[in-house]
């Protein structure tokens, strides 16, 4: 068992034919991810290294029975191709693209209200349960098959503690990155929610950052609703007031969103905080034996 | 992006927002003459910066007379003008706003912004107008009115009407409320901006509704369907390394520490710059050079941090998974030739042709300190700054 996706999900790349989605469709069919096809508009007939490309997602889903969806379309379309996969009725779609505006996010949060569909992102590296399915941009060869569940607002923070398990031998359930952005598809609580009724997620870290209070969220539900023993890693605490640390949500407004704040909430619910973020692996085994 | 308050105005003023009759100036003398145009006195003068608490700092001045009018122009126009937010600094006035005084009754507050909980635009009000927003949420939150909004139905009138009576307004009141609250969420939602403040709204003693001051700021990721708002910014109000910076598509902010740090992913680089204060240093910066970097942007990174004199040292932290870690330490190589790194460095890579990376730079005959993980790249470039 594991999260999101498995052995069995079948994944098509929206964007197949531009540089970035190619590569990276490449990677995940070389890690062992059903990569069944491509959509790219106007291109559908076509193959681009032996992926089928395909006019619409629904075309491509029809053909193909795929049920999840990657976006690498650039951010000025990006909202339309999220809605398209949507329409489609996939299971799931991770869209891996930086810079949708959030206006744009807004309205397709809106179009997900009532739909089967869960979104993951944008601006995130994507989902992955080792040693079955590769959906983004992290490289696969540093993650290992496991019980530690892993969800996270950044992607080389994600790695970084993915590498820190690996590397003592602990691997890893699921993967998920839900993205740098003020408004995404899927938030931390919904990540613990499934790891927590996933059996084979044994303990979760839950890597955050400055901005917002998604974090004070989930340290609440991982209070009220959790077993699973949970550690955490929150990045920005040097961040000064004001200025926007890289991704679109990373700000501290009006003197809220400090990392401060957000580990006396997470420490208040018995989760474990790492000091550095060299420490992750560390602070999850304080309170978690393998 | 942000921009000045005149220019806030000229956007609320195309969708029907009641803003006071004014004009910016570059020089004292043009002051004189908008003020002269735009009628009787008394007039107020603004200092335009990216900046609030102009008041505080001696930046918004009342004048009785053209002749005044000039000549206190004349005093804040090239001033270093230090409000709570410029930092002890300040900043230097260089545009000012000649508005038409208004008598003030009641002073209100509204803004829209797009709520992360609800992941909808939303629209804040309050009676506490001309105060500190954050210390009224902070002290007495329940004189703060949310009220969110529905994407495909947009601002109700209903909702504008609700916001009105809980203000306080009354008679022609409400309907000037609905036509500027109605016209406040269309210039937010048509220009794709992350905040539209207006604070104070005032009452004036004749009766009216008027937005007396106004802030901006804009989605960057939505600028590029937004060419006249674009054309608005204004450089001097933003930092130089920056600027620089936003050219080479590396997300770089300045920071007052002597260690400078080059890293992949914005996650990464924040807690790089934490894991250096823990470790008893000061971070010079915050540089994501993206996941996609090229040699050419790391280059340019290493230049951009390299012209910062407060530099010291530079911690490399690049964990690859897109990015390849040779191709790092080529750039890191191709910089150290170009510009010369005369200070400490100390290099972590971690992830796609790391070997290969590291052989690069060993074979470089560069003087480079590799780090084996974060903590230990964090002690030795921090120990190597202090001697």
């Amino acid at each position: 068992m594991s999260i999101l996706v498995d052995k069995n999900t079948k994944v098509i790349t929206q964007g197949i034919t531009g540089a970035t989605g190619l590569f990276h469709a490449k990677a995940a069919r070389e890690y062992g991810t059903q990569m069944v096809g491509g959509v790219t508009p106007g291109k559908g007939g076509t193959q681009i290294e032996d992926f089928p490309v395909f006019n619409t997602v629904s075309e491509a889903v029809r053909e193909t029975g795929a049920n999840a969806s990657v976006i690498y379309v650039p951010p000025t379309q990006c909202a339309d191709a999220i809605m398209e996969a949507i329409d489609a009725e996939l299971d799931l779609i991770c869209c891996i693209t930086e810079g949708v505006p959030v206006l744009d996010m807004v309205k397709v949060k809106h179009y997900l209200q009532g739909k089967k569909t869960r979104l993951v992102g944008p601006n995130c590296p994507g989902v992955i349960t080792p040693g079955q399915c590769k959906i983004g941009i992290m490289p696969g060869y540093i993650h290992k098959p496991g019980p530690v569940g892993i969800v996270s607002r950044s992607g080389t923070l994600t790695y970084e503690a993915v590498w820190q398990l690996t590397t003592q031998g602990i691997g890893q359930s699921t993967c998920v990155g839900i993205g740098g952005d003020p408004v995404n598809g899927t938030n931390f609580v919904d990540v613990l929610a499934m790891f927590q009724d996933d059996p084979a997620t044994e303990a979760v870290i839950m890597i955050g950052e400055i901005g917002g209070n998604a974090e004070e969220e989930a340290a609440r539900f991982v209070c009220e609703k959790m077993t699973k023993p949970v550690a955490a890693f929150i990045a920005g605490a040097t961040a000064p007031p004001g200025k926007r640390m890289g991704h679109a949500g990373a700000i501290i407004s009006g003197g809220k969103g400090t990392a401060a704040e957000k580990i006396a909430v997470l420490e208040s619910c018995k989760i474990s905080v790492a000091a550095t973020p060299a420490e992750m692996a560390q602070a999850l085994l304080k309170v978690y034996k393998p | 992006m942000n921009i000045h308050e005149y220019q806030a105005k000229e956007i609320l003023r195309k969708y029907g927002v009641a803003v006071p009759d004014g004009h910016v100036t570059y020089n004292s003398a043009s002051a004189r003459d908008w003020a002269k145009r735009l009628g009787d006195g008394p007039w107020v003068l603004k200092a335009q910066i990216h900046a609030g608490g102009r008041g505080k700092g001696g930046g918004v001045k009342l004048a009785h007379t053209p002749d005044e009018v000039k000549r206190i122009a004349r005093e804040m126009i090239g001033m270093t003008l230090v409000t709570p937010q410029t930092g002890p600094e300040g900043k230097i006035v260089k545009r000012i706003l000649v508005e038409k005084g208004s008598r003030i009754a009641r002073e209100l507050y509204v803004s829209l912004l797009v709520d992360r909980g609800t992941s909808k635009v939303t629209l804040m009000a309050s009676t506490e107008g001309g105060m500190d927003i954050e210390e009224v949420a902070e002290k007495t939150p329940e004189k703060i009115l949310k009220e969110p909004i529905d994407p495909l139905i947009g601002l109700a009138p209903f909702q504008c009407r609700k916001i009105a009576f809980a203000l306080g307004l009354e008679g022609k009141q409400v309907n000037q409320a609905v036509q500027l609250l109605g016209g406040l969420y269309k210039a937010f939602i048509e220009s794709d901006c992350s905040l539209l403040e207006v604070n104070p709204l005032v009452v004036t003693a004749e009766g009216d509704l008027i937005a007396l001051d106004a802030k901006l700021n804009f989605d960057d990721n939505a600028l590029f369907r937004h060419r006249l708002i674009r054309d608005m910014r204004d450089y001097d109000e933003e930092d130089p390394f920056e600027i620089e910076a936003t050219q080479y598509d590396l997300s770089y902010i300045a920071l007052d520490g002597n260690i400078g740090c080059l890293v992949n992913g914005a996650g990464l680089a924040m807690a790089t710059m934490d894991i250096i204060k823990h470790y008893g240093g000061e971070p010079a910066n915050f540089l994501d050079v993206g996941g996609g970097a090229t040699i050419e942007r790391v280059t340019e990174a290493f230049k951009l941090i390299l012209s910062d004199e407060k530099v010291k040292g530079i911690l490399v932290n690049i964990f690859g998974g897109i990015m390849r870690c040779d191709f790092i330490a080529t750039g890191i190589i191709e910089a150290a030739k170009q510009v010369g790194i005369t200070v400490p460095l100390v290099v972590r890579l971690e992830g796609t042709n790391v070997e290969k990376g590291k052989r690069l730079l060993a074979e470089s005959g560069l003087n480079i300190v590799t780090a084996d993980g974060m903590a230990d790249a964090a002690e030795k470039i921090v120990k190597a700054v202090k001697g």
